[in-house]
């Protein structure tokens, strides 16, 4: 067991390496599964200093639904800043920034908050407090602001804190 | 070395997609009069542009050759991983700096810094 | 390659290069340094997707590596641009 645990620290990274290099070599011929392998046994073990150690995931299916629920959200918000662009001079969006609580307190988690807020289109990641007890969003188009905090924690804090902490 | 019809429609379909949708983030980038709400538009291109562009090259690509070509989906993983970083540090460029330069309707610092002197 | 892929192509290029030319608009009059920085950003993202459109149009993988290249160069410019304009260093 520690002498697996040694050899593969992070095991989702090695997956997650072995993967990308079998795509980006576009080839699944035995010189590239071997080199890809190594790869992904070497890179892990080497920058464990560099790497926030101790991070665990759970929960693959909320995992699942979490992806499935922010693409959706991509493409929903997408269309509406582009129509919001395109209707600018009809109506102007009422854009502000935000201060939102936080629960969540995982480095990793926020991590993926922060990837997540900033990917989908209408909401900029501004600032985090330093004690991470707030958040700081500029918003797109938020007319009622306790729906808009109420709606973004439910939607994308919560679902981390299930699969972070 | 030639696709089905429907691929190739599918394919012009999704790369006109993605040229209206970098326009309009193009437009909106342009003539957006505040830094922060010209922050929105660009990620049009940054996620659903280069989304149409990626799925046409993997739907053309596969049906070209034999197999799943399915390279194009780093380009995605690559994006989603690198420009939150630039644009995470460039609203923070811009919220440091207004407040240095004393720019209206600026909102305070969340962590307010413990006495003027010590702040670099 | 059907004549209705070849002009959506040219739809989109066209697309891309008015774009890049209102980026550029920006880039020029952009009234503090983080409207241009953001503005070369934007500009490698549509040099990106050009070159991955060429690639669907020359029926080439090449093209792919080449896209990959400028988004991993238009990350490490504007973020250590980014980092410099918020401190006045890169390396702190």
């Amino acid at each position: 067991m520690s002498l697996l645990r040694r050899l593969l620290p992070a095991p989702l990274l090695s997956a997650a390496l072995f993967l990308a290099w079998l795509l980006l070599a576009r080839s699944v011929s035995t010189a590239q599964v071997l080199l890809g392998l190594a790869l992904a046994l070497a890179i892990p073990i080497r920058t464990t200093r560099l790497r926030q150690t101790g991070v665990s995931v759970r929960k693959p299916l909320v995992i699942i639904r979490y992806v499935i629920t922010v693409i959706r959200d991509v493409i929903a918000s997408n269309l509406e800043v582009g129509w919001g662009v395109l209707t600018w001079w009809r109506r102007q969006p009422d854009a502000k920034f935000v201060v939102i609580p936080l629960d969540l307190r995982d480095p990793a988690g926020l991590a993926v908050l922060a990837m997540v807020t900033t990917v989908v289109p209408g909401t900029v990641w501004s600032e985090l407090a330093l004690d991470k007890s707030a958040l700081m969003l500029h918003v797109w188009d938020a007319p009622d602001e306790e729906a808009f905090i109420r709606r973004y924690k439910q939607r994308y804090e919560l679902p981390l804190k299930e699969i972070f902490e | 070395m030639n696709a089905s019809f429907w691929v190739e429609a599918l394919v012009a379909l999704l790369l006109v997609l993605s040229g209206v949708f970098v326009l309009v983030s193009a437009l909106g980038f342009t003539f957006l009069r505040d830094f922060f709400l010209r922050m929105h538009p660009p990620a049009l291109a940054y996620t659903i542009a280069t989304w149409c562009v990626s799925i046409a090259g993997i739907v053309y690509f596969s049906a070209l050759g034999d197999g799943l070509a399915m390279h194009h989906l780093l380009i995605i993983i690559m994006l989603c991983v690198t420009v939150p970083v630039t644009t995470v540090v460039l609203a923070r460029v811009a919220l440091f700096r207004r407040r240095m330069a004393g720019v209206a309707n600026t909102p305070p610092a969340l962590t307010p810094p413990h006495g003027s002197d010590s702040e670099e | 390659m059907s004549p209705m892929l070849n002009a959506a192509i040219m739809f989109a290029i066209g697309c891309y290069a008015l774009a890049s030319l209102l980026v550029l608009y920006r880039l020029t009059i952009g009234p503090r340094a983080q409207d241009r920085v953001f503005a070369l950003d934007l500009l490698y993202i549509h040099a990106m997707l050009v070159m991955l459109v060429i690639g669907i149009r020359h029926q080439s993988d090449i093209y792919f590596e080449a896209a990959l290249l400028i988004a991993v160069f238009s990350f490490v410019s504007s973020s250590a641009m980014a980092k410099f304009i918020l401190r006045g260093e890169v390396i702190e």
